[in-house]
């Protein structure tokens, strides 16, 4: 019946004008000009409605989570709970005690390198990674790698920025224990075959997380669907605040895995003899959490389910293409990655100018790239560039955004000659 | 802001063609410069002659102002000693970062440099090149970085 009344009423067309309003910080200028935030990618901006739940979990409910009995350490515990279970049916996972709320994708990714892979990896085992992560999702395989004389190793992409899927099928061998992947480049903006992935390091044994802090702004994330055991990301990179983030680990291996920080919420019970462990989740959130960050996520998750993750994701992928074919028109524009399948990233270089340039170009005319090596710099290396300029897209960027962008590099292109 | 302040004629013109660009074989000291937030990297080589710099040459990956302070810096330094180049990068530090520095005659085309002031995330860009030749009249050969 569903079906039926949405084919009768077609979808209407994203309204990222209408969504725009709900970004107060968008509404200021820039050296002179309206500002044109094109760098999601790296940190989403917030909607008043996350900003409102942040404001009232303050204004109305703040006190320590798990303490007390008095009203407002119930109010809080009760706020920093829920926010859990908007977590849990986010991402579909089976249960709350399978989400660990962290400071972020970084953090996620460094617990389990820890808790989960410290105490296995042994010598001779294998950890595999691919040649287009962030260095999140690799420094802490490396730092493992040190500790447990586990080896690292790398799939290789290709010119386009995809993964090489036979070669990583190939150095899937009975020696992986962990394969860690980005479900999208946030370099490149490759979207990877996770399940196919997630599929084929299972059939080996392998344990598999994916690193999903570019993917969660533009895709539904069903993490039982995908199947994988760890899944990690931010709240900053889903238009929620800075500094909350979440492990998703499914409950028999967190359950199975030692706790990677002690102190107080983690405990059930603290003598100088033996201390026990609480339950999960809590086992992993050792001190006073990010209450109003939980808050906050939670807000945003709400705020984006309203929107419609398929309709933020056609807006930004419309924006993509149109900013994709404006740059193809400007001379010496060259696009690093160019991947079938990408998600709202577009990273580029323009000859004659450095990437650094025209980040300063593009500044003074009000439109917010990023530049650099984006904390990927063997995707630098492969390419063999030092950095690029990346533009990256938001569920509040409209096709007047696009329009200044390709403008700005004219600019630049007529500063540079 | 005022982009054309930035990117100057003499900026555009020693990026797209850095003077004394290369290696030097021999030569008496190198040092190496880092710049991590851009990926700016470049190599200063030097020889001496009675305490002075006879020739320079540089070679690195960098943004328009980095390359075009090194072009121009290893202009400038030829002939000089360690303590007139130090006095030398002085002038040319209070240039990038005070906003009542006025540049003197003696600068020359160094003075192109003032526009980066009003474009702080810059000013290591254009300092990475004099940190890098300090490095290597003091130490002969090492790595430096501007973090």
């Amino acid at each position: 019946m569903s079906a039926t009344a949405s084919l009768a009423a077609p979808r209407p067309a994203f309204d990222a004008a209408r969504v725009r309003r709900d970004f107060p910080i968008l509404e200021q200028r820039v050296n002179g000009r309206p500002l044109v935030y094109l760098d999601s990618a790296a940190s989403g901006q917030r909607p008043l409605p996350v900003l409102r739940a942040v404001e009232r979990y303050e204004t109305h409910c703040h006190a320590n989570v798990h303490r007390g009995v008095h009203a407002l350490s119930q109010a809080a515990t009760e706020a920093f709970e829920g926010a859990r279970e908007r977590v849990r049916r986010f991402i579909n996972a089976a249960s709350v005690r399978e989400i660990v709320f962290v400071r972020g994708t970084t953090e996620a990714i460094n617990l389990v390198a820890q808790s989960f892979g410290r105490p296995r990896l042994a010598p001779g085992e294998e950890i595999l990674i691919t040649a287009l992560e962030h260095h999140a999702n690799i420094v802490p395989w490396q730092m493992v790698c040190e500790q447990t004389g586990a080896t690292l190793k790398v799939a290789p992409i290709d010119r386009r920025g995809e993964l090489v899927l036979d070669r990583f099928l190939e150095l899937l061998s009975p020696r992986t224990r962990v394969v860690a992947v980005a479900q999208v480049s946030n370099a490149l903006g490759t979207v990877l075959p996770v399940k196919q992935i997630t599929d084929a390091a299972h059939a080996r044994g392998a344990v598999v997380l994916i690193d999903g802090a570019q993917a969660i702004p533009h895709s539904r994330i069903d993490v039982r669907e995908l199947g994988c055991d760890f899944y990690a990301f931010s709240g900053h990179k889903l238009y929620g605040p800075t500094g909350i983030g979440v492990l998703y680990g499914r409950e028999e291996l967190l359950a199975a895995m030692p706790p990677w920080q002690g102190g107080g919420d983690m405990i059930r019970t603290v003598s100088f003899e033996k201390t026990t462990y609480n339950d999960l989740p809590w086992k992993f959130e050792a001190g006073t959490p990010n209450i109003s960050g939980a808050v906050g996520l939670a807000a945003a998750m709400d705020y984006v389910k309203d929107l419609g993750l398929a309709a933020i994701a056609g807006h930004e992928q419309r924006l993509l293409e149109l900013a994709t074919a404006g740059l193809a028109r400007i001379a010496g524009i060259r696009i690093i990655g160019t991947a079938v399948r990408k998600a709202s990233v577009l990273s580029f270089t323009m000859e004659g100018c450095h990437p650094h340039d025209l980040g300063t170009i593009l500044d003074a005319e009000g439109v917010a790239i990023r530049t650099g090596h984006h904390c990927a710099m063997p995707v630098m290396t492969f390419f063999d560039i030092p950095a690029t300029a990346r533009a990256s897209f938001g569920c509040y960027n409209t096709e007047e955004d696009v329009e200044a962008l390709l403008a700005a590099l004219a600019k630049a292109r007529e500063v540079f000659g | 802001m005022d982009l054309k302040e930035l990117y100057r004629d003499v900026i555009l013109d020693h990026n797209k063609r850095p003077r004394n660009f290369g290696t030097l074989v021999p030569s008496d000291a190198h040092a190496e410069g880092h710049n991590p937030l851009c990926g700016d990297q470049l190599t200063v080589w030097l020889r001496m002659k009675d305490g002075a710099i006879e020739d320079i040459r540089f070679e690195g990956k960098g943004c328009a102002i980095s390359t075009a302070s090194a072009s121009l810096m290893t202009e400038a330094v030829k002939g000089k000693d360690r303590t007139a180049v130090m006095a030398l990068y002085g002038r040319i530090h209070a240039l990038l970062t005070q906003q009542d520095a006025v540049p003197d005659a003696s600068l020359g085309k160094l003075a192109a440099l003032s526009g980066v002031r009003e474009f702080p995330a810059r000013v290591k860009c254009a300092s990475l090149c004099w940190h890098t030749l300090g490095a290597a009249l003091e130490r002969g050969a090492a790595t430096v970085t501007t973090e």
